[in-house]
């Protein structure tokens, strides 16, 4: 299995073209097992990809046997192949709930989505930023469409926005790659970062640019304030598997900061070590407020749940400025915890819209649910994840990312605003359930009982909660891992490019 | 011919930035179009500028960096696919929303929006 690494972006190119054809195109019910069916193998492939980096090896592939710093390549290493993994789980989840409905009330749903996956899993694998750029371009025009999958007023408002700031941040992007090519002389990003610590001081502050510029694309795409405006509504106004899926758009923002600023502006990067961290810093403050408020304020439970994203977006950020390995150990344990619940609450929150009837998602009383028990259970749990409340997987992230925090002064910063905002949180989502289930009129309901498909996808995000919390100890260990990993780019350098030194790199 | 090729570069982006700031799509949509060509030619530019040069090492004096110019395809075929679906986006929501401002607010009768 030597081509392994290049299936969970070929499987779904290759499902997704076959989608396209009339044969399948015709027949809702192939659509939906042909989704099914590329979505379910690439979950095995990258529990298996994710077996073989758990070794702590590092798997190169060059694309046509064109050896880095030359061609581009795909890297497999523990954070990628974690990254795989979530992003599958969550897109199998998300297809499962939407071949139930969803998927008819617009036309090339599933070829959308296994695109939208293909992006997805192309951006967390590649080694080359300017294919990274292509992944987060493939990913991108996917879900312009699947933002206004289904049609109405709202998502074409949400979507003009989203479609707009995305471009600008493809511009932005691109002038981030042409000064960084033509300062460093290279795209392979680890090639970059054996050339970074070399280079002459007065190209500094060009370099510097254009690292900084890569952030503000990378904080655009993963809502750090200020530019996580235009988040509450899309996603408040896509379709809920669509929403679902959305919970990792954000973290492949996160992702990106990640690698990028360990590897390129990493430990071995010289003057240039730990570019970001100082922007980093009020960043997540800002963000972890201003969307607890956001939470607090909202009008509808959809608004709502977007706006638990944009805390989580938050609390992760805050997470990379720590800069330290406990802190990336825990900020990532966060990520797998903040992806799978929320995604699994903007399933559950779709599913009380239904039952709901005119009141769909808004926060006001109205005649009761059809499955009163079961969805409060499920809204109960997801809360009590989400808001950080033992025993679950958020308070577990949410006490590491606390304990990782070192000095005085750090704690200062992060302490407050994840406290205060996990209060906030809990005061919001305590009036939402108690108006939602029991503030209901007296009365038979009309609504029928939700499908059991949904409830399935539902409760394979949701139970995530209690899993990561049992299985905590395990995935504790991967997280840190991972996270030793991602702090010794050097290793990663020398593996890619054997030839090159700490500093100078292969410069010709 | 550099100072010439940076205030191209520069006239383009501010007229884009400019016109992405209006409150219309036809002119955002016009503004994204700039930003793009302006993008292109800053790509172009970071392999440096030379002249008669073939992007072949040994066929000319000097040589041309020809990985730029793949990165300006591969960007301008992208900005061409996004160009288009930003275009009928526009259309579709001065369909939907009954008016060409960005937020799809209403046009009052004095012109002015509200």
């Amino acid at each position: 299995m030597q081509h392994g690494v290049i299936l969970p972006i070929l499987i779904p190119l290759i499902a997704g073209i076959l989608l396209m054809l009339p044969v399948m195109h015709k027949s809702v019910w192939r659509q939906r097992c042909g989704s099914l069916i590329a979505s379910a193998s690439v979950l095995m492939m990258s529990i298996w990809l994710l077996m073989q980096a758990s070794t702590g090896d590092v798997t190169i592939y060059a694309l046509g046997d064109w050896q880095p710093p030359y061609g581009i390549i795909l890297v497999l290493d523990r954070l990628s192949a974690l990254m795989l993994l979530l992003t599958s789980l969550l897109g199998f989840a998300a297809i499962l709930y939407a071949c139930h409905s969803d998927d008819t009330t617009g036309s090339f749903f599933h070829v959308l989505m296994q695109f939208q996956l293909m992006g997805i899993n192309g951006a967390f694998l590649t080694g080359d930023l300017f294919n990274l750029f292509v992944f987060f371009e493939i990913l991108l025009i996917a879900s312009y469409a699947l933002v206004i999958h289904g049609g109405g007023k709202q998502k074409t408002r949400a979507n003009v926005h989203y479609v707009i700031l995305n471009l600008v941040g493809s511009s932005l992007f691109l002038f981030a790659l042409g000064i960084l090519y033509g300062t460093l002389g290279t795209l392979n990003m680890a090639d970059m970062a054996a050339k970074v610590a070399g280079v002459p001081v007065e190209d500094q502050a060009l370099v510097e640019a254009g690292g900084l510029l890569l952030l503000v694309v990378f904080g655009l795409k993963a809502a750090a304030f200020p530019l996580y405006f235009w988040l509450p509504r899309t996603y408040s106004a896509a379709v809920a598997p669509v929403a679902a899926l959305f919970a990792i758009m954000t973290k492949v923002g996160i992702y990106s900061i990640l690698r990028v600023f360990t590897l390129i502006f990493g430990e071995e990067a010289g003057e240039l070590k730990d570019l970001a961290v100082v922007w980093l810093w009020p960043a997540a403050v800002v963000t972890i407020m201003a969307g607890a408020v956001g939470v607090v304020a909202a009008q509808g439970m959809r608004t709502q749940v977007a706006y638990l994203v944009v805390v989580s977006v938050g609390t992760l950020l805050g997470g990379i400025a720590l800069n330290s390995e406990t802190g990336t150990a825990a900020l990532l344990y966060y990520l797998i915890h903040s992806t799978l619940v929320s995604a699994g609450l903007f399933l559950l929150v779709d599913l009380i819209a239904r039952q709901r009837g005119q009141a769909g998602d808004r926060i006001v009383g109205t005649h009761p649910l059809a499955q009163p028990v079961l969805l409060g259970i499920l809204f109960f749990l997801g809360a009590i994840a989400i808001i950080g409340m033992p025993p679950f997987s958020g308070f577990i992230g949410k006490a590491l990312l606390l304990k990782a925090t070192p000095g005085v002064t750090d704690k200062l910063w992060l302490w407050p605003p994840l406290l205060l905002s996990s209060l906030l949180v809990l005061i919001a989502l305590s009036r939402t359930g108690t108006t939602v289930f029991w503030r209901v009129s007296k009365g038979a309901t009309k609504a029928d009982s939700a499908e059991p498909g949904k409830v399935v996808a539902t409760l394979l995000l949701l139970s995530a909660a209690p899993l990561l919390a049992i299985f905590g100890g395990p995935i504790a260990e991967y997280t840190t891992a991972t996270a030793e990993q991602l702090h010794s780019p050097g290793e990663l350098i020398r593996q890619i490019l054997p030839g090159a030194s700490a500093t100078g790199g292969l410069r010709p | 011919m550099e100072a010439l090729y940076a205030f191209c570069v520069g006239l383009l982006t501010a007229s884009g930035v400019f016109l992405v700031l209006r409150s219309r799509t036809f002119p955002v949509v016009v503004g994204l179009t700039l930003l793009a060509y302006a993008v292109n030619l800053f790509l172009f530019a970071s392999g440096r500028l030379t002249v008669a040069g073939v992007p072949v090492v040994g066929q000319s004096a000097t040589y041309a960096d020809p990985l730029p110019q793949a990165l300006v395809l591969t960007a301008i075929v992208i900005g061409f696919a996004m160009t288009a679906f930003v275009v009928i986006l526009a259309l579709r929501a001065r369909a939907d929303l009954g008016s060409d401002h960005v937020d799809g607010r209403e046009e009052q009768s004095n012109g002015e929006l509200n």
